[in-house]
């Protein structure tokens, strides 16, 4: 016999997030206003240090058809790579302009989702490596089981994005580049276009966090 | 210094798989390609936090925060649990999200088409943040099963959706709370996805009358247990040095 470690609780199971999920965590598109503050997709205020962006795009399914009730929330650092987050050894000095969390809808006849917010800085990794600018996504739907995780990277960060610990972990070059952001420009607007396949040969690599 | 720690690795196997072919719309939304396994850096374990600013007086109340010329119709119930990790402790100070639908199993959104009325009363959301030991508390009405399209017949056990931060953004968590005592919740294939039985009967909250208001209202009990982190920070520096 050996001494019993101590007990670990296992986490509790996920399920969808089903096709009515607006009306917890996005009330207005589901039809109705309830809340006295409503989060959005609007992440960077007026004052926000750094290149204002829109990132759009859709989400699309095993038959390759938009997903018109997805669900999508961004986490992401300001435009120096600081996370407000007390973890990141900068969040002081983390930009007080920008939310760096929002969420959205995509839309139930285009299957659109937008994001306004500023490019983020390269964010420290492990080992003090530099991670390329991204965005953190997480996916909810319903058909989702449990939420998905991954990264949006910016495609016009080319060297930033060859030397990424991340991108370099995907061992099919091809692969990689399910993560890039096509950048555009729009009416003088930064848009960066960032489409995610659920299914077949462009799938969308997605993480094990 | 425990928020700044790595997560410990998901268990999968209490999770439904994405594939799940009973739930039919899972066959075409479910990556068929394996995760990618990240070692957590800054971006994973840090996450959005809120304050009570962002919380209005009636969110955690289902019963009065939508109440128009009226209560809404149906079972007042309590709502309480914990929100802790896999160690046990507490997650203070975190969003928590639910939504459901109404007495008669509707939901008051645009697409839900089910016949059972909308009640003018009940909005079916509320919000809520945990207090320093990860305990919340809503009020609300029980919801009512309903009708879905996947097979002809089937029909969603009685559940209140849940959304979870936790501390950083590698613990978010989407699930739903059932009632004990629901024939239909073994027939569900949401709950039936889950591969571990046990697992599954953690989703279904237990009637706890001690929690319960005399003459007013009876109370369930469910609590949430998210990832918890690595005990050490030797050797897993996130940051070189
Ligand atoms: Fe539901």
């Amino acid at each position: 016999m050996v001494q019993p470690l101590p007990a670990r609780l296992p986490e509790t199971p996920s399920q969808t997030a089903g096709p009515y999920v607006h009306i917890g965590l996005i009330p207005h598109q589901a039809g109705f206003k309830i809340f006295e503050t409503s989060f959005s997709n609007v992440l960077a205020g007026p004052d926000a240090q750094g290149e204002r962006i829109l990132v759009e795009g859709r989400v699309f399914d095993g038959a390759n058809e938009p997903v018109r009730d997805v669900l999508i929330e961004v986490w992401q650092a300001d435009a120096a790579g600081r996370y407000a987050h007390p973890a990141d050894p900068r969040h002081a000095s983390a930009d007080p302009a920008l939310c760096g969390w929002g969420r959205t809808g995509s839309d139930f006849e285009t299957g659109l989702y937008r994001f306004e917010t500023v490019k983020p800085g390269s964010v420290v990794g492990r080992h003090g490596r530099p991670m390329a600018p991204h965005l953190n996504l997480w996916i909810v739907a319903r058909g989702i089981n449990i939420g998905l995780q991954t990264r949006l990277y910016f495609a016009d960060e080319t060297q930033a994005n060859a030397a990424d610990p991340v991108l370099n972990l995907i061992e099919q070059a091809s692969r990689r580049e399910t993560l890039l952001a096509r950048r555009e420009t729009r009416d003088g607007t930064t848009v960066y276009v960032f489409d995610i396949h659920l299914q077949g040969d462009a799938e969308t690599v997605f993480f094990d966090v | 210094m425990a928020e700044h720690r790595e997560f410990l690795q998901r268990d999968r196997r209490v999770h439904p798989p994405a594939f799940t072919p009973e739930y039919k719309t899972s066959v075409l939304r479910a990556p068929r390609r394996a995760l990618l396994s990240l070692q957590n850096s800054l971006s994973e374990v840090t996450g959005p936090t809120f304050g009570h600013d962002a919380i209005g007086p009636l969110d955690n109340d289902l019963i009065l925060n939508y109440a128009q010329d009226g209560q809404p119709i149906g079972e007042r119930i309590i709502v309480t649990g914990r929100v802790c990790d896999e160690h046990g402790r507490g997650v203070p100070h975190t969003l928590v999200e639910f939504w459901q639908a109404n007495a008669g199993g509707r939901y008051r959104h645009r697409n839900d088409r089910y016949l059972a009325p909308i009640d003018p009363n009940f909005g079916g959301c509320g919000r809520t943040l945990t207090d320093a030991d990860g305990h919340y508390v809503f009020r609300t009405i029980k919801p009512g099963p309903y009708p879905w399209r996947n097979n002809l017949n089937s029909w969603r056990p009685a559940h209140i959706h849940f959304s979870v931060f936790g501390s950083g953004f590698a613990q978010r968590l989407i699930t739903q709370m059932y009632f004990e005592g629901d024939p239909l919740i073994w027939r569900d294939p949401m709950v039936l996805g889950i591969p571990d039985r046990a697992a599954a009967e953690r989703l279904i909250a237990p009637l706890d009358l001690d929690a319960a208001i005399p003459l007013d209202m009876l109370a369930y009990r469910f609590d949430i247990v998210l990832r918890g982190r690595q005990s050490t920070v030797f050797e897993n520096k996130l940051q070189g040095n």
